[in-house]
């Protein structure tokens, strides 16, 4: 939240935002879909998207806002361009994965939660992504990365553009 | 009309009438947070627990606030079952408003003093009940603030935390929070709404004849543009003056 982000043309956000509005019938109910096509489109949901999204929909600003805060998959700030997502679920836990997001966050120079300078990185860390026989894991990009060791996370790093 | 026995009285109620309603007309004691007659019950705040027994022999632990008497049910409000949950959640809201006076009195009255919880942050005093959110929604109209974020990040917000776009400084939410967690001066022509975690300053306009500043223009705005009829001559006197 700290980071300061630029107003977007509402212009450019409409044309972007309308299809998915259009896709849904411009059905409120369908909120969370549509939020999670929004941020499909923009990697994450910027201001002017959640007011255009309200104003379309005719509903108030305040649930889009609500919405919008309460699912951990929505994103307010701009996202980097890999997401990194360490498993901590019981089975990665005791297998170090303590250990593996410490390493992460030293590579990178980033904390969980956070998104490197260089919008490169999204560092996050989640419950259980149910591979567990593959622990410790990070997944990154929707792809799993299993069997993790300290040692293999900077090549894993390098290889990302 | 059906009967509902209340600590072992009888008593008469409608239908779909709630445990707390029909508590209140007969004058028995029920502690509420998060009831307002003003907007719809919502049951966030859990101090209402009361035990019931139905006709079918359903016995468990609910909110008088939202349910339903039906005809044979049997309430009691302060038996040992209800007062131990009770004081454990006051115990809880102790924890969450360590700063609030109106958590504190009814947690006395209960005969609690002090949380075994950990208190999650000195100075808060707000309750969660969303009382200030449905007053804006279902009273107003105007749903110029919400509950954002989850979990112990929970709180009452405005869009962004700075848009107050939707806001007409009526000042709802302040007089209808149980625990004056919302606060709002008038000062200087200024309008200061305060939240827990914001601040809003809204515009007041001044009383022609007697110079008090007496309603926020941003009211006066929405007042005009809701009602047809009316001209901005009508907001020239205040109450007091326009007799």
């Amino acid at each position: 939240m700290s980071k300061q982000v630029e107003a977007l043309d509402m212009q450019e956000v409409l044309a972007k935002v309308n299809p998915v509005l259009e896709k849904h019938g411009y059905d409120d109910g369908m909120l969370v879909g549509i939020l999670q096509d929004v941020q499909a489109q923009f990697n994450y949901l910027p201001r002017e998207a959640l007011i255009a999204v309200a104003q379309r929909l005719g509903i108030a600003l305040s649930r889009v806002f609500s919405v919008a805060t309460f699912f951990k998959a929505f994103s307010l700030t701009p996202r980097g361009r890999h997401q990194l997502q360490v498993c901590m679920g019981t089975a990665c836990h005791v297998r170090g994965a303590a250990r593996i997001l410490e390493k992460f966050e030293t590579q990178i120079g980033i904390k969980a939660g956070q998104t490197s300078e260089d919008m490169k990185y999204t560092l996050e860390t989640v419950g259980c992504v149910g591979a567990c026989a593959l622990g410790p894991l990070v997944v990154l990009d929707n792809e799993f990365e299993g069997h993790l060791t300290v040692d293999k996370i900077e090549p894993i790093l390098e290889r990302l553009d | 009309m059906i009967t509902v026995n209340i600590n072992g009285k009888d008593y008469s109620a409608e239908k779909d009438e709630t445990v707390l309603a029909v508590a209140k007309r007969n004058f028995i004691y029920i502690p509420t947070f998060c009831h307002n007659e003003a907007v719809a019950d919502y049951g966030s705040c859990r101090i209402c627990m009361v035990e019931i027994w139905t006709k079918k022999g359903k016995n468990k632990l609910v909110t008088a606030c939202l349910f339903p008497v039906e005809d044979g049910l049997k309430v009691e409000t302060n038996n040992e079952r209800v007062l131990f949950i009770r004081k454990n959640i006051a115990e809880l809201l102790l924890a969450k408003c360590p700063a609030s006076a109106e958590v504190a009195e009814i947690a006395a009255q209960l005969g609690v003093y002090e949380t075994k919880y950990r208190i999650e942050k000195d100075g808060n005093k707000c309750i969660l009940c969303a009382l200030c959110t449905r007053v804006c929604d279902e009273v107003v109209g105007r749903k110029a603030i919400s509950l954002v974020n989850r979990g112990i990040n929970r709180e009452v917000a405005i869009p962004f935390y700075d848009n107050a776009a939707a806001c007409i400084a009526c000042g709802s939410c302040v007089y209808i929070c149980p625990t004056n967690a919302i606060t709002m001066t008038d000062k200087d022509g200024i309008r200061t709404i305060t939240m827990p975690n914001c601040e809003m300053k809204f515009a007041l306009r001044k009383c022609n004849s007697c110079g008090r500043e007496w309603i926020p223009e941003k009211q006066v705005k929405y007042f005009l543009s809701s009602a047809p009829g009316l001209t901005i001559e009508e907001f020239d006197l205040c109450q007091s003056c326009r007799k």
